[in-house]
């Protein structure tokens, strides 16, 4: 596969890392999510090492990686597939043995483990492998024979993340980087949940060769979701940093476009253009509402972003999107209206925001309007239904849950997400009384 | 329903023309799949529509009946045509699809493979997310079925990136033409622990599988399968919960500003200046959830082809 930017299909054809893309790196089975980028100079930290993030440059995503004590020190090296196979549920001739084994006996008084600190470090220097600490660690047990093996695993695995942690090169789309954010910074992204990302994108009808129109106030996770399509933002102030780590090429960075509102309605010279002259001077208002909440709340926590410094920023170029809407493009977009509508702007007036836009959508244009709160999407959609601005309204709330399916350890998770916000979705049909 | 040609852009705003295909809208529970016919009527209980009358009008627009009753015309999408399509399989519905194509981590130009086809509900989305540079292999051993499927997507206009086979997937597993080209694979059979390591071929490295079961027990024995070969594997439940929305309007209220008790607990926006001013005051809109809901549809267990070198 080649690392040709300028490929249409990069994102996809780019199963392999390069120099100057973004990651996902998933530390010990996502006990840590970090987004980084791979460059010469760029490290890791994981406990109180800084590691070098050379090794990952040019391997496949999805490669796994350990920390291996060597002469010359701890790095990231790749584990490749044999040496994987640790795990009881990874071995696929496992049979669940009844088990007669429990914890009655079992006292934790800290005892059990009968080599130290200086008695591991001691075998490091010596150059054992983080697999063999782990093996001493268990035979220096006194109790673990007499755990479950469940148990036993349990331990294992929880030595294998002190010991010998690993970190597994994940590929960042649209998925990774909205759970990771979910996750970690939840108010960055409005609260909007994996599944109601996906669901937004299908009810507005994101596909390729289509122009959508959208209001993008969750970071650029919704712009760089729906990269396919000519995305024409609203108004400039609006953070977009999640776009960069899409890895985009030139290509699709072009089709990434901003506007302002008023941009969008205003008129040149144009008499039969009555309507649009009401519509700008209803846009200035309310852009400029929306330029006295310009201040959204800056990442405090940027640290496991590593955004790249201007050097390094020079020596990788790494394609911009965003750029301003040329007149021609504003041009083609009044002529043939925008094929759908998606809205996450938790900060704007939901009603005010969509009846300024409506009118720039074309005939049966679906939409999609997210929100955390209820009432504002209440509101709008009677609004809608009033003025007979749109069909097919609806007000869902996606409900999501995770199953752990173990042999004879079946369950849904015990930790659960509550709640992912709000959509407002429909079709926007030609009024007749306003034709 | 799609722009597969990216000098002409996806748009509605060209005219309903015979033999276009329109998505009649009654009610938001009544929808029908029409083409449009010169010299065609279209009946239901509001009356007849002649479809004379469509022609040249706009996607999204109303249209009368020879009894003053009137319908809206809308323009096909996935969405619309999962609620209209004709069913000779249960079909999935827009949150598994929604989810299933965001996990799978579909974009254009990938190559995904699926099996059954059933009755298309998910092919045609699938269609729409790999267009224009991508492709669908969609699988059903029913002869039959398969030959609806491929009907449908010629009238849909998807049929340029999706190539339906007859092809018992579970006893053949998929053709070795394929090997090592999917970027992604979805299953829908009753068995699908049968077809993993045949799925596990056609993959790509860290490609994306899914595997759709109704019952528990089939997403066990899937996982078991599956854990050789593939790693991450997740597996969810996925629902929609509808709201219904009410305006409530406040006698006492005519005229005054709304007293604070009255007041709804969750924040409210005021209303534009200008017209509907007095409905501000005096209603309220309320919101709660619809009473009837989907509990179950199947599980979607999600795992990536482990990397090997």
């Amino acid at each position: 596969m080649s690392g040709n930017q300028s490929n249409v299909d990069s994102v996809q054809s780019r199963r392999v890392t390069w120099e100057g893309c973004s990651v996902l790196l998933d530390i010990n089975d996502g006990d840590r999510l970090v987004f980084s980028r791979l460059t010469e100079n760029s490290t890791l930290k994981i406990g109180k090492k800084n590691y070098s993030l050379r090794p990952l440059i040019g391997c496949p995503f999805g490669s796994l990686f350990q920390v291996e004590y060597g002469a010359e020190g701890s790095k990231l090296s790749r584990l490749l597939r044999s040496a994987e196979v640790s795990n009881i549920e990874d071995n696929g001739d496992y049979q669940p043995v009844e088990e007669h084994r429990d914890n009655r006996e079992l006292v934790d008084n800290n005892k059990a483990q009968s080599l130290s600190g200086e008695d591991i470090e001691e075998l490091r220097r010596q150059g054992a492998t983080g697999d063999e600490i782990i093996e001493a660690l268990i035979a220096n047990s006194a109790t673990f024979e007499k755990k479950t093996a469940f148990s036993q695993e349990k331990y294992r695995l929880k030595k294998q993340k002190k010991y010998a942690p690993r970190v597994l090169l994940r590929r960042p789309v649209a998925r990774s980087i909205c759970e990771t954010y979910f996750t970690k910074y939840p108010a960055r992204i409005g609260f909007m949940r994996v599944d109601t990302l996906s669901l937004l994108l299908s009810m507005a009808n994101v596909a390729a060769n289509s122009d959508i129109l959208v209001v993008d106030m969750v970071g650029g996770l919704l712009t760089g979701s729906g990269y396919v399509c000519n995305m024409y933002l609203e108004s400039s102030p609006y953070p977009m940093d999640i776009v960069r780590m899409f890895n985009f090429g030139d290509e699709i960075c072009k089709r990434i476009v901003r506007t302002s509102l008023s941009d969008l309605c205003s008129v040149q010279n144009d008499p039969s253009e009555q309507m649009g002259h009401d519509v700008s001077a209803t846009a200035n208002s309310s852009n400029e509402q929306m330029c006295s909440h310009e201040t959204l709340t800056e990442p405090s926590g940027m640290e496991e972003i590593a955004l790249p410094s201007e050097n390094e920023v020079s020596k990788c170029k790494i394609p911009k999107a965003g750029d301003k809407a040329s007149q021609e493009t504003i041009d083609l977009w009044k002529a043939n209206g925008f094929s759908s509508l998606i809205v996450a702007a938790p900060e704007l007036d939901t009603w005010n925001t969509v009846k300024d836009l409506m009118p720039h959508l074309s005939h049966s244009a679906p939409f999609a309007i997210y929100h955390q709160y209820l009432q504002p999407l209440a509101t709008c959609m009677h609004r809608l239904q009033s003025e007979k601005m749109a069909v097919g309204l609806q007000i869902s709330e996606p409900w999501l849950r995770e199953y752990q399916v173990l042999p004879s350890r079946t369950h849904p998770c015990m930790q659960m997400s509550a709640f992912g916000g709000y959509i407002l979705s429909g079709v926007k049909i030609c009024n007749p009384e306003s034709a | 329903m799609l722009a597969l040609d990216p000098s002409k852009k996806l748009s509605f705003n060209k005219t309903i023309a015979d033999g276009d295909l329109v998505i009649v809208y009654e009610r938001h529970d009544t929808m029908k799949a029409v083409n449009v016919s010169e010299g065609s009527v279209f009946q239901n209980r509001f009356g007849v529509f002649k479809h004379s009358d469509w022609v040249g009008r706009p996607f999204g627009s109303k249209v009368y009946s020879n009894k003053s009753g009137y319908v809206y015309l809308l323009a096909p999408s996935p969405e619309l045509w999962t609620l209209v399509l004709s069913h000779r399989t249960q079909i999935l519905y827009i949150t598994d699809i929604s989810f299933v194509i965001m996990y799978l981590e579909i974009v254009p130009g990938c190559l995904v493979l699926e099996s059954g086809t059933g009755s298309g509900s998910l092919t045609t989305s699938l269609a729409r997310a790999v267009a224009p540079t991508g492709h669908v292999y969609t699988f059903d051993f029913h002869e039959q079925r398969a030959a609806s499927a491929r009907e449908d997507f010629e009238r849909t206009g998807v049929s340029s990136v999706v190539t339906v086979g007859v092809r018992d997937i579970q006893g053949k597993g998929f053709p070795d033409e394929l090997c090592g080209m999917a970027d992604a694979v979805f299953l829908d059979l009753p068995q699908p622990w049968l077809v993993i390591v045949s799925a596990a071929k056609m993959l790509k490295p860290d490609a994306t599988l899914c595997s759709f079961s109704p019952c528990i027990e089939q997403v066990q024995r899937s996982c078991e399968a599956l854990r050789m070969n593939f790693t991450d594997i997740r597996t969810f439940d996925v629902l929609l919960r509808a709201y219904e929305v009410r305006e409530v309007k406040n006698d006492s209220m005519q005229g005054h500003g709304g007293s604070p008790s009255q007041q709804p607990p969750c924040k409210r926006r005021q209303t534009s200046e200008g017209s509907n001013k007095q409905e501000s005051i005096s209603s309220t809109i309320m919101a709660r959830p619809s009473a009837e809901a989907k509990g179950h549809t199947g599980y979607l267990t999600f795992a990536r082809l482990k990397c090997s070198e």
